[in-house]
């Protein structure tokens, strides 16, 4: 059964995203959203963890939120699939269950 | 006539910091700060901000809101010059940390360490966190 996770807070500030991809089974999705963007960023402190999950998680960021804080999608760690609110819905529809990590 | 709150009113001028550490649009912190520092220089106050942790992402160049349905105040930074606001101060270490160099920030800003920081802090009579 594939999880769709959600994780909306910066991952210097809480450690939220850290859980998230210790719990995310292989197969699982995590989709980053509002502050959570800045996770899915090239050469960052958190990008190694990210790459690392990359494996067997399938990753996702939020392209509007993106954008807010002035990031583009060539600072997107490769791999990470910039996606806009229609996206978000798909995803949603996609996965058996879903995991809105606070 | 004046008003009597229109009176130039002589007083001591504090050195006030506001030590911003929080991500723009993801909580309300950044833009209340942002209103806080203004009211503070138009009362003639010695102004400075500090930048640090996600606090850097509030100056980071090339925000666009349109996509999420917020106002995008990032440019109200640029304007706080005109407010005799001049010392804003970068946390170097924050900067590293999140890939990002003084070349991303929209602002002039002053890059230091956290020692510099700290030495800045203790001389300040008033210090706000957001």
């Amino acid at each position: 059964m594939a999880m769709l996770h959600t994780v909306n807070k910066s991952p210097f500030e809480r450690n939220t995203l850290n859980t998230c991809l210790d719990m995310a089974k292989s197969g699982a999705s995590v989709l980053l959203i509002e502050d959570g963007v800045f996770g899915a960023l090239k050469n960052t402190s958190a990008s190694d963890k990210v790459s690392k999950a990359m494996e067997g998680i399938t990753f996702y960021v939020l392209g509007p939120d993106l954008a807010a804080r002035g990031m583009t999608e060539d600072q997107v760690i490769d791999g990470i699939k910039v996606i806009d609110y229609d996206g978000f819905v798909d995803l949603t529809t996609e996965h058996d269950n879903f995991q809105a990590w606070l | 006539m004046a008003e009597p709150w229109e009176d130039e009113v002589e007083g001591p001028v504090k050195k006030f910091m506001f030590v911003n550490r929080k991500a723009p649009y993801g909580t309300i912190y950044a833009l209340e700060s942002l209103e806080v520092v203004l009211i503070t220089a138009a009362f003639d106050q010695d102004v400075s901000l500090v930048f640090s942790d996600d606090g850097v992402y509030q100056i980071k160049k090339g925000q666009n809101t349109d996509g999420i349905g917020m106002k995008n105040f990032s440019p109200t930074y640029r304007a706080l010059e005109g407010y005799d606001i001049e010392k804003l101060y970068v946390d170097k270490e924050s900067l590293e940390e999140r890939g990002l160099t003084e070349d991303d920030l929209l602002v002039e800003v002053e890059v230091m360490s956290r020692a510099q920081i700290a030495d800045l802090m203790d001389e300040q009579d008033v210090v706000m966190s957001f």
